[in-house]
């Protein structure tokens, strides 16, 4: 092989990484000072300028802390989990395409990983579920009744929604004729996805906040009643792990939903300003946060019966409604 | 669905986002106390800097925590530490203990100890949580004189203030 093309590649690689883990230490920052503004507080401010150490002091704290393993859990599978459920968040980012084709020390680079794989919107939708996996390896391999209760439910759950977004992920195929993420963008050029398919956004953005496991739907790790779900005997790193897991899926979402309904890295003078791509798609992934955190802000959690109720009988009916008309409107338009 | 009230939820939460935090920077801005508040104990003196402490221990009786020891001795005219007979040769309140109730203050027949505003009082060695007299007397006033304190004999020999009617 090439051996500038590896360079390439493995240098694109690191930068997604690294970008994705940059993000989760910030989301965890920009999570609290946007909570504490909501609830009319200040929020963390005091490590660093603007509190923007927070997350250094956060993490080193978690390093220094002991690792605790239940004498009753299942020890293999209790290390494993946490591993299981981090590797799929961090894969997610492989196949978005951050911006244009550049031209750099004379070579054409694409800006992203591999956005022209032709099964890039399964990939996804692949990968996602994976996670599941580990949260409920977790809960098992914990031996405590929270913790499987939380992993029990959090496996129901992700496997109901996760056939509402699959289902909200086949409108931007069919419109753009094709899996590859970087025919979707290219479809969007006129107009984004999320004007033509309101109804396809719309799960969309509420399966992603059960998928991420997020308030309204953070039923897996309910505080109240769980006290903390399926990470209940995670202390330490393996913590920070499933905290990261979690975090970095949100944003993982926030890009996919922003590359397949909101146009991803195109916007005005992209063409001649290639740079300008992953800026917007940037502005774009942190609207969609914030719509994340905002919705956590406001809205109480669901009850187990009626998130399952509502994932069965109203999101999923409308997910196949929208597929269903879809389709029949693309083939009447070509 | 309850769409609208959702939509307005969102809306009450994003336009807090805007509003002046309620709370305050503490170890910069410092809220004042209330008037009753109950922080750490002070041991008053009289204007002309006789502690106002006898060393009755009423305060070590009524102390629901045992926190508080007095140990008492006796002044001389030569030595006058208060009004009286005795004086509080040792005053410790051990503030690991201390419910900060206040009964010292009401045990106190010559309100010699106060619970004050200051509520600071964080350490980092259980030696440090034991304010002896030192800490907890108040200092001189002006234009009295630090004690032990020579006076002309037969001057103090009231330990508490004589009660007056309520005018």
């Amino acid at each position: 092989m090439d051996w500038a093309l590896l360079l390439e590649w493995t240098v694109k690689s690191a930068a997604i990484l690294a970008g994705s883990l940059v993000g989760f230490m910030y989301l965890t920052l920009f999570e609290r000072r946007v909570l504490a503004r909501m609830q009319v507080r200040i929020g963390p401010n005091r490590a660093g300028p603007w509190g923007l150490l927070q997350p250094m002091a956060d993490g080193l704290k978690l390093i220094f802390k002991e690792e605790v393993i239940p004498s009753g859990a299942d020890r293999a599978l209790f290390i494993l989990a946490p591993i299981v459920t981090v590797i799929p968040a961090l894969i997610i980012l492989a196949v978005i395409p951050i911006g244009p084709t550049i031209q750099l020390f004379g070579r054409e680079i694409e800006l992203g990983l591999a956005g022209d794989v032709n099964v890039g919107v399964l990939y996804i939708s692949a990968v996602t579920s994976v996670a599941i996996y580990g949260i409920t390896i977790a809960g098992w391999a914990s031996n405590n009744k929270y913790a499987l209760m939380g992993g029990l439910r959090s496996a129901a759950q992700m496997i109901s929604y996760e056939l509402a977004l699959g289902l909200s992920l086949v409108g931007p195929i069919l419109m753009a004729g094709s899996m590859s993420v970087n025919d979707i963008v290219a479809g969007q050029r006129q107009l984004w996805y999320a004007v033509v398919q309101p109804i396809g956004f719309a799960v969309w953005v509420i399966a992603s906040l059960a998928e991420v496991n997020r308030a309204p739907f953070d039923m897996p790790e309910a505080e109240q009643e769980l006290t903390a779900g399926y990470h209940v005997e995670y202390s330490g790193m393996k913590f920070a792990l499933f905290f990261m897991a979690e975090y970095v899926k949100m944003i993982a979402v926030s890009v996919i939903g922003a590359t397949l309904f909101l146009g991803g890295y195109w916007g005005p003078f992209v063409d001649r300003w290639p740079l300008l791509g992953p800026l917007y798609l940037f502005v774009k992934v942190l609207g969609l946060v914030f719509f994340q955190l905002w919705v956590r802000a406001t809205l109480p959690r669901f009850r187990y019966d009626r998130l399952m109720a509502f994932g069965w009988k109203i999101l999923l009916p409308a997910a196949l409604l929208n597929v269903v008309t879809t389709a029949i409107l693309v083939v009447a338009i070509r | 669905m309850k769409l609208l009230e959702i939509l307005r939820g969102l809306w009450i939460t994003f336009r807090s986002m805007f509003e002046k935090p309620v709370t305050f920077e503490y170890p910069e801005v410092k809220r004042p106390v209330h008037e009753r508040f109950h922080g750490r104990h002070e041991l008053k003196r009289y204007e002309n800097g006789l502690e106002k402490c006898i060393g009755c221990s009423l305060c070590a009786a009524a102390c629901p925590a045992d926190a508080i020891f007095v140990e008492a001795a006796e002044n001389t005219d030569q030595a006058r530490y208060s009004p009286g007979e005795r004086y509080a040769s040792t005053y410790e309140i051990n503030m690991l203990r201390c419910i900060f109730c206040g009964y010292c203050e009401d045990a106190c027949p010559t309100e010699a100890i106060v619970l004050e505003h200051q509520y600071e009082l964080s350490f980092t060695e259980r030696r440090q949580s034991i304010y002896t007299k030192d800490l907890l007397l108040v200092p001189v006033p002006a234009g009295g004189e630090p004690t032990p304190m020579r006076v002309t004999p037969g001057s103090f020999e009231r330990s508490i203030p004589a009660m007056k009617d309520p005018e």
